[in-house]
């Protein structure tokens, strides 16, 4: 077994598990304290969220523009398993049962949504989309205000804050290393064809509608997964705070991360979830130095930070996917090297 | 081949994420005091920018003036202390406030937060500061569900329910007998109200016979709602909205044929109203929680030291309540046992008959303070007058 093809393989893991140990270490030596605690929380839930638009966007070139609605339907769904269903639930393990329980069931629901609203939209072609996700967005805050048992218009209450950072550096990592290996399956490259040409794509007999579907689907999941942790560290849910605002603020993170490149997402997302808050010394100025960050960025990098561009572990290279598998695995087909 | 890196990643997160579950459950909880060296400070929290920045402006100021009556220092118990006041913009949002309310109490060390104004906000940030322990007065937080969050949230107004019960009240002393409504129903301040009012004057015997809903503040046309609330015949029209909502909504409710009495909500309390609605303003009613007109002493003070230092502005209850809200930590700060958060919080609990510009307060068991309102009537120059009084029972 080579070493180094082991530490390439662990590595992008490792990465992740550093951060979490820094910060635990700086936190518990008192550098930092829990304002950058729930920054980085809000980072990672903000990674999430603009990689979920990213597959859809840019990855399968649709335009949704109503992500904030998957978000919401995540949150509350997940928020009424912890709160309402099992809100009595004492003991830590079962708690964390129970808190990943509600996370996946605000990622079906989101899901169950996408398809409810894919099905009819996604045989249309471009900017019609747009509109049918932003009129979505729009009938979820709505309706969620309707529902009286889970708050109307006054929202959820008394959510239990169940998720840290290192649950949100869990979900983020998960995330990022699912869609990495989904775009470099055949999939992804079906979602790619699509966003080149879609024409082209449907004439060398791919199912545009189907993978588009599928994209649509797996991004509504992710989105509503992000959604539950929000609920769960902002522990109190209005549906005025999943508004086209919030759709708004993840197509920035996106366009000016870079579309098309989940280490864009990322870059996008903490950049510009840490701005607002790092500028704050600025006082009344601090929103319109930000704005102008954002148009500099975006008048000398139009593809956006990282645009065109991925990090080494954020993408697959042609040549490993013929390697060996680093850990154990049986030899096949002759390929690889002899351990 | 790849399916077995992949189950390796896969086995590899989940005792990672075993790992952390672990690990999260022992987190230390900080206890520091909020006085560093000689220095007291005292997180503000409001909305300097975003939808509601008229609001924070008028808080800011509020704090000011206390600011500048204190002149940065304080004495307790015969020590002089440094006193800072850290303004935090929350941009009206959830989101932000959970942020600043970590800063305030983690990076600054506050001793107390005065604010958010809003009550969305305020049920947001509220947990965080009942769990590190830290007193928060908010000033304009109506809603109920606010100050049950934990024994550490109290709030310097009165709650949405004696609102709404009072502009019922009014409604109904005033002789009209039916009543229509027209409401933000995405916010929680819009439909707390309603609730209130509805209930109110019902059991009063008033009628509310039309009810109409739009959704969110970024609505600016409201002529379809106006002109069914028009038809309705209703004596009397509740607009229980959103400071940014409500001059236009008089001002095309005046057009829309709708010639009855108008009654606001606490919201309606800032000139800006007047100065969007034009001539319709005259004659619009609200409740408040303060009149600038009123002749107590510590009222004349306030209006006097508040005009002195801001030349062309007369303080609305968002100022007075911020004003008041600081002076109620003040008082706290001053007769705490211990100068502490803990020292603080029940200090602010034991407040009784503390001479404020809308009257004495005392804070009751569950944090709310017990005192009356006003109701005030806008004239045809935009200038708002004192009607009445309206006390608890």
């Amino acid at each position: 077994m080579n070493v180094k093809r082991v530490i390439k393989t662990i590595y992008p893991a490792a990465i992740v598990v550093l951060i979490y140990v820094f910060v635990t270490v700086l936190r518990s030596v008192g550098i930092m304290n829990g304002y950058y605690n729930q920054i980085l929380m809000f980072a990672g839930i903000n990674i999430m969220m603009t990689a979920s638009l990213n597959l859809v966007n840019g990855f399968t070139g649709q335009f949704c523009i109503g992500h904030a609605g998957f978000m919401s339907l995540g949150a509350y769904g997940a928020a009424v398993i912890t709160t309402m269903v099992f809100g009595n639930v004492a003991s830590p393990p079962l708690q964390i049962l129970v808190f990943l329980l509600g996370l996946i069931m605000g990622g079906i629901v989101a899901m169950l949504a996408g398809v409810l609203i894919g099905l009819p939209s996604l045989k249309l072609k471009g900017d019609y989309l747009a509109i049918v996700t932003l009129a979505f967005g729009e009938i979820v805050r709505a309706l969620l205000r309707l529902v009286k048992p889970i708050g109307g218009a006054r929202g959820m209450i008394g959510i239990p804050g169940y998720a840290n950072l290192g649950w949100i550096l869990f979900f983020m990592a998960l995330t990022l290393f699912l869609f990495r290996n989904l775009i470099y399956s055949p999939y992804g490259r079906a979602f790619i064809s699509i966003r080149d040409n879609e024409v082209a794509a449907d004439a060398m007999g791919i199912n545009t509608t189907r993978y588009k579907m599928t994209a649509f689907c797996i991004a509504a999941f992710v989105a509503g997964v992000a959604g539950g942790l929000y609920a769960h560290v902002i522990t109190f849910i209005q549906p005025d705070n999943f508004s086209f605002t919030k759709s708004a603020d993840f197509l920035v993170y996106l366009y000016a991360g870079g579309s098309g490149s989940l280490t864009g997402s990322v870059v996008g997302a903490t950049l510009l979830t840490i701005l607002p808050e790092f500028l704050r010394f600025l006082s009344d100025w601090r929103l319109v130095v930000y704005a102008v960050i954002l148009v500099i960025v975006m008048l000398y990098r139009s593809e956006g930070i990282c645009g065109g561009w991925e990090l080494p572990f954020m993408k697959i290279k042609r040549s490993s996917l013929y390697e060996e598998p680093v850990f154990g695995g049986k030899k096949t087909e002759g390929k690889g090297e002899q351990p | 081949m790849r399916k077995s890196i992949c189950k390796r990643f896969l086995a590899l997160f989940m005792v990672l994420a075993m790992a952390l579950g672990v690990t999260a459950c022992g987190g230390k909880k900080e206890t520091s005091v909020g006085v560093i060296g000689d220095t007291i400070k005292i997180g503000v929290v409001c909305p300097i920018s975003g939808n509601s920045a008229l609001a924070g402006k008028y808080i800011t100021h509020g704090v000011e003036v206390v600011e500048d009556e204190l002149g940065g220092k304080i004495e307790i118990g015969g020590k002089e202390y440094n006193i800072e006041f850290i303004y935090m913009d929350n941009e009206a949002s959830e989101e932000k406030t959970t942020n600043v309310f970590q800063k305030l109490i983690e990076e600054e060390k506050v001793i107390a937060i005065v604010g958010p104004d809003m009550s969305k906000c305020a049920l947001a940030g509220g947990p965080i500061a009942q769990k590190a322990g830290c007193p928060v007065v908010t000033t304009f937080a109506t809603n109920t569900a606010v100050t049950e969050v934990g024994d550490y949230i109290f709030r310097a107004c009165f709650i949405d329910p004696f609102q709404g019960k009072m502009a019922a009240q009014y409604v109904w002393d005033s002789g009209y007998k039916t009543a229509c409504i027209m409401l933000n129903n995405a916010d929680a301040y819009p439909t707390g109200l309603t609730d209130a009012f509805i209930e109110s004057y019902e059991a009063l015997g008033g009628t509310v016979v039309a009810q109409e809903e739009y959704s969110g503040s970024d609505v600016k046309d409201y002529n379809v709602q106006l002109t069914k609330l028009a038809a309705s015949g209703a004596e009397c029209c509740f607009f229980p909205n959103l400071l940014g909502e409500l001059g236009l909504q008089i001002q095309q409710a005046r057009t829309a044929g709708i010639n009855c009495p108008i009654v606001c909500g606490d919201s309606a309390d800032t000139p800006e109203v007047g100065e969007v609605a034009g001539a319709a303003i005259e004659g619009v009613a609200y409740v408040s929680a303060f009149s600038a007109e009123s002749t107590s002493d510590a009222a004349k003070t306030f209006v006097e030291k508040y005009t002195e230092k801001f030349k062309d502005e007369t303080p609305n209850s968002n100022a007075e309540l911020a004003y008041e809200a600081t002076q109620m930590v003040i008082y706290a700060l001053q007769n705490a046992e211990e100068l502490s958060r803990e020292g603080v919080r029940d200090a602010l609990a034991g407040i009784e008959g503390l001479e404020l510009p809308s009257g004495s307060m005392t804070m009751a068991e569950d944090r709310n303070p017990i005192k009356g309102g006003v109701v005030m009537q806008y004239d045809a120059d935009g200038v708002s007058h004192y009607v009445s009084t309206i006390n608890p029972d």
